[in-house]
């Protein structure tokens, strides 16, 4: 039972990283309707710059306080990889608006590949560890089993991702729920032709969509980098499939779907990793995925897609 | 600022110049924002942690560089009275290519055929690696032709092909491991599996369409790669399996010994001999491929395939099983794809799993695109630039005298190879080759353009 709690806990903070980067690709599918390949590593990229901004302000400036160096860290990190993600729109997506499905993929898989490579050539291949920063937490439980003594733990750093991801994501809710920018959204997503008549600027919205899809992807990327301590420049690959298959699962278009599918994946791989094999967790996210799509292609919280003749 | 200028009419040129500049002072903010954290610093392990590397040097030329070649471009490309590149493209329009590309592709295959001999003629000092590239470059054609009949003709979008080439390789590698099957035994055996496989992944995703299905594909890619990395008392996992056995010519071996190629027919004993009877074994695959893809194009599953690349539901509404064409389509370009699996095995020698990974997939795919859905001759154009212009790389070592000595050509290989990727997609979204032979005909043969045929959209 504590083992179990415990794997929960490890669970939902993953999942909780997953869920942010599940956004990025659910809302650009849902605008464009293609798969933002390329948003994986768009993560990655805001993991370094959380790094590097980390170390400038802890070794060259010396702030000691580190609640505040996180929050700038947090602050900067955004902003940056916000304008990754925008450049990546306007150079490899909206020249290909409107040209047919396979062409934007390509461009995709193709930034996918210079972003990696960008990153490998100018901060080197080896992985960069940081040694954890925040340390401690609050024991829940404390049991036996036959191993011996178990303690449930909930740590600081899993609190801090968990407390920030709900808020987040309560922000992102009203931003697209109550503000103008939220309506224009939501108006291309149901008829992109309709909404510019009416007046909305579509090109704007659709580069406002990448915006915000980066900068929630730079959280999980400080959050990947707090939480794991090591990054290198290939992690945004598989976070990014697993991501995607969070989106899918969740019913992709779906923005708490995509949260939902989120929390799911990260439990599956936890749990499969604590009670079978650890080796083969990769493997059971995605047969889940299949298995989602073959029975329930609409994926949880989607809404049905009508074929019309 | 925006207001002024326009309220005031200035001459033209000046203007020009002012928004030109303002340009490219964006273009250069945009490369200071993005680059600031990846150019300007660099991290790096040191025994006390990270350490921090400033680079503003290189970060500050990388903004200028930016800023000269976006003014260059605004001046004289983007706002000339008389665009450069309009005037090009009027000459590459103004001629008619359609005569040019039956034979463009006689000349390519003439020169196929000699290859070998040209490469052993003309540059007897660098002739392995030169025969060796062709080698390269034709198991991508041969992949691309593969993978043409999946996502070009069926319209199918499949980012998980390199698992036909993994299961194709794997099957070859442990026949030979296990049972002591030769290459040419192995072959039809390993096409058997791979088709085998590509049934068992096309029956579960027959539903799936576009986006969907090419995200269950590449999901399907990595599970084979990660059982075979860690399925160890099998497939050795990471490790992967070595002392795969050369191909032989009827029993002949490329080996020094009395027994060998060269001894039997007199010959002087050169290494060479094995990479040309390589490099003729991959090219007769292709070659086949190639032709099985062209005949089963006017048989009936061939016009099915296009069918439903064109229009799923109509084909169902006249009565196409579409199951059993999906999954003719999958099988067969599984089956080719495990042929040049094998072949690679044989080739190398020594396979793992690292040479499975989802940017071989990538790879492939590009090259079926960027050449053009659908075209067979686009396939080998689109290999021999991606895949020969990346290898060509290699030969740049004179760039080191300019970038100093550590500069490694090398390292920009997969940059360059995703950059040129992203810029022939958005030059040409339909692919270098945008025109089509249709099969069926009412009264006259014509070309058509590529954007009147449906193409991997999944229905």
């Amino acid at each position: 039972m504590e083992y179990f709690i415990q794997q929960l806990i490890n669970g939902l903070t993953l999942g909780s990283i997953y869920g942010l980067i599940a956004i990025g690709y659910t809302m650009v599918y849902g605008i464009i309707g293609m798969i933002n390949f390329a948003h994986g590593d768009i993560f990655m990229i805001g993991a370094f710059i959380a790094l590097a901004v980390f170390l400038i302000l802890t070794s060259v400036f010396g702030f000691a306080f580190l609640p505040l160096v996180l929050l700038i860290v947090l602050i900067v990190a955004m902003l940056f990889t916000s304008a990754w993600g925008w450049t990546v729109e306007r150079l490899a997506y909206r020249p290909l608006r409107g040209s047919f499905r396979l062409a934007p993929l390509i461009t995709a898989i193709g930034m996918s590949i210079v972003l990696q490579n960008f990153v490998q050539v100018t901060q080197g291949a080896r992985v960069k560890p940081l040694p954890p920063q925040i340390q401690g937490g609050v024991t829940l439980m404390e049991g036996m089993n036959e191993n011996g003594p178990i303690v449930v733990q909930l740590s600081y750093m899993q609190m801090i991702i968990i407390l920030s991801t709900v808020v987040l994501m309560a922000g992102f809710t009203l931003l697209i729920s109550r503000t103008a920018l939220g309506r224009a959204q939501r108006a291309c997503e149901q008829d992109r032709k309709m909404a510019a008549l009416l007046g909305v600027n579509v090109d704007r919205t659709i580069s406002l969509t990448f915006v915000m899809g980066a900068a929630l992807a730079a959280v999980a990327g400080l959050m990947f980098l707090l939480l794991y301590g090591v990054i290198d420049f290939y992690i945004g690959f598989l976070a990014g499939v697993k991501a995607f298959t969070a989106a899918v699962l969740g019913g992709i278009g779906s923005l708490p779907g995509a949260m939902l599918g989120g929390l799911l994946i990260g439990l599956i791989e936890v749990f499969w990793s604590g009670y079978f094999t650890v080796e083969y967790k990769d493997v059971a996210a995605f047969s889940i995925l299949a298995i989602v799509l073959i029975f329930l292609p609409s994926g949880l919280l989607g809404k049905p897609e009508v074929e019309k003749v | 600022m925006a207001t002024s200028t326009s309220s005031l009419p200035a001459p033209a040129r000046s203007s020009s110049l002012a928004d030109s500049l303002r340009d490219a002072g964006t273009a250069a903010l945009l490369v200071l924002v993005l680059g600031f954290f990846f150019l300007g610093v660099r991290t790096d392990i040191a025994p006390g942690g990270l350490t921090l590397t400033f680079r503003w040097g290189l970060l500050i030329s990388a903004v200028a560089v930016v800023f000269a070649g976006r003014l260059a471009l605004n001046l004289f490309v983007f706002k000339a009275k008389q665009p450069v590149t309009g005037r090009m493209a009027g000459i590459l329009e103004g001629t008619d290519l359609s005569g040019l590309g039956k034979w463009l592709s006689r000349i390519l295959l003439a020169f196929a055929i000699v290859l070998p001999f040209f490469f052993t003629v003309f540059f007897p000092d660098r002739d392995r690696q030169y025969i060796d590239l062709a080698i390269l470059i034709m198991t991508y054609i041969m992949l691309g032709w593969g993978l043409n009949i999946v996502v070009g003709l069926a319209g199918l979008l499949d980012l998980g092909y390199v698992a036909f080439y993994a299961v194709g390789a794997y099957s070859f590698a442990l026949l030979a491991q296990n049972f002591g099957f030769g290459f040419w035994m192995a072959l039809p055996l390993a096409g058997l599996l791979a088709a085998f496989w590509g049934v068992i992944l096309g029956f579960p995703v027959l539903r799936l369409r576009g986006d969907y299905l090419a995200i269950v594909t590449l999901a399907f890619g990595e599970i084979v790669r990660i059982v075979l990395l860690n399925w160890y008392q099998f497939t050795g996992g990471p490790d992967g399996i070595s002392g795969i056995p050369r191909p032989t010519l009827l029993g002949l071996e490329f080996s020094r010994g009395d027994d060998g190629f060269a001894a039997f027919f007199g010959l002087q004993y050169d290494s060479i001999h094995r990479y040309i009877y390589l490099y003729y074994i991959i090219f007769i695959l292709a070659i086949i491929t190639n032709v099985v893809t062209m005949r089963l194009r006017r048989l009936p599953i061939g016009r099915a395939w296009e069918a439903l690349r064109e229009d799923e539901i109509a084909c169902r509404s006249l009565g196409i099983n579409t199951t059993n064409t999906k999954l003719t389509a999958f099988a067969i370009g599984a089956m080719f794809g495990g042929f040049a699996g094998s072949f690679f095995a044989t080739r190398q020698g020594f396979i793992s799993p690292e040479s499975f990974t989802f940017l071989e997939s990538a790879i492939i795919l590009a090259i079926v695109v960027l050449g053009g859905l659908g075209s067979q001759i686009g396939v080998v154009i689109a290999s021999v630039v991606m895949i020969g212009g990346i290898e060509m790389l290699r030969n740049l070592g004179f760039l080191s005298q300019i970038f100093g000595p550590g500069f490694d050509p090398t390292q920009y290989r997969m940059l360059i190879f995703g950059l040129a990727m992203v810029m022939i997609m958005v030059w040409k979204p339909r692919g270098l080759i945008s025109t089509r032979e249709p099969t069926v005909v009412l009264k006259e043969k014509k070309r058509i353009g590529a954007d009147m045929v449906a193409q991997g959209e999944g229905h």
